[in-house]
């Protein structure tokens, strides 16, 4: 059976290889992904972020900018989370006074 | 059960560790517009210093730095910093969470008060993940710390 596990893995790695051949390289101009317009006509969103994100927010940084204004609602949520994980924490760690 | 004696050498190393991870964790919170970083990070680094004096240092020394209950309402005032960036810029006449209306002393263009508005955010990330890290180390070592 481990004879079949190793085909399995090797298949799996071997269709992952030839999927990643057609990727467009990094930074190629003219992949789709990196267009103004995508196929459906719709305008792309990370085009816009690389264009703008200087001129908007004034900070070189446009990672931070993505994450604290563009997308800011994404990043309370994020914050809440880790807010209600510690307080679960606090809750199941607790210790309570035995009655 | 093995005996338990101090060692003045981990407190002291920790001593001399401490403050310099967490300058770096404020250097990487409010130089997160510049290079790699952010809230999440520096908050990170932040606990991880404190937590390093509770390590070493037990309960009686690491109360001098931050006592045990001002974690909790200080993770709750770095969720309400945040929230409360987003209100005040909808109050001023804006959409929720877009700084370009917040009232900052000064005349400043729109894209330096989202760097202001930014920056404010960041912080009170910082502030509530540090928080938090040190609130759940706490709560896990209460009755088992004898230092």
């Amino acid at each position: 059976m481990k004879f079949v596990k190793y085909l399995i893995l090797i298949a799996f790695a071997g269709l992952l290889i030839y999927g990643s051949l057609d990727l467009p390289d990094r930074g190629d101009p003219d992949a789709w992904l990196h267009q103004q317009e995508s196929i459906t006509g719709t305008e792309v969103a990370g085009n816009y972020f690389i264009r703008q994100a200087y001129i908007d927010a004034n900070t070189p940084n446009m990672v931070t900018v993505v994450l604290g204004d563009y997308r800011s609602v994404d990043t309370l949520g994020e914050q809440v989370v880790v807010f209600a994980a510690g307080l679960i924490c606090l809750l199941i760690l607790r210790r309570y006074r035995e009655i | 059960m093995r005996a338990r004696f101090e060692s003045p050498i981990v407190l002291l190393g920790s001593r001399l560790l401490s403050p310099y991870i967490m300058l770096f964790g404020i250097y990487v919170i409010f130089h997160g517009h510049y290079s790699p970083g952010g809230g999440f990070q520096g908050g990170a680094l932040l606990a991880a210093s404190i937590i390093l004096i509770r390590l070493s240092g037990g309960r009686i020394i690491s109360r001098l730095q931050v006592q045990e209950f001002f974690t909790t309402p200080l993770a709750a005032i770095g969720v309400i910093v945040f929230f409360g960036t987003g209100i005040v810029a909808m109050l001023f006449g804006s959409y929720f969470m877009d700084y370009h209306a917040l009232p900052f002393p000064g005349e400043m263009t729109p894209a330096e008060l989202r760097y202001y508005g930014i920056l404010v955010i960041e912080i009170g990330i910082g502030i509530a993940v540090m928080a938090i890290l040190v609130m759940i180390y706490d709560h896990m070592v209460r009755g088992e710390d004898y230092a």
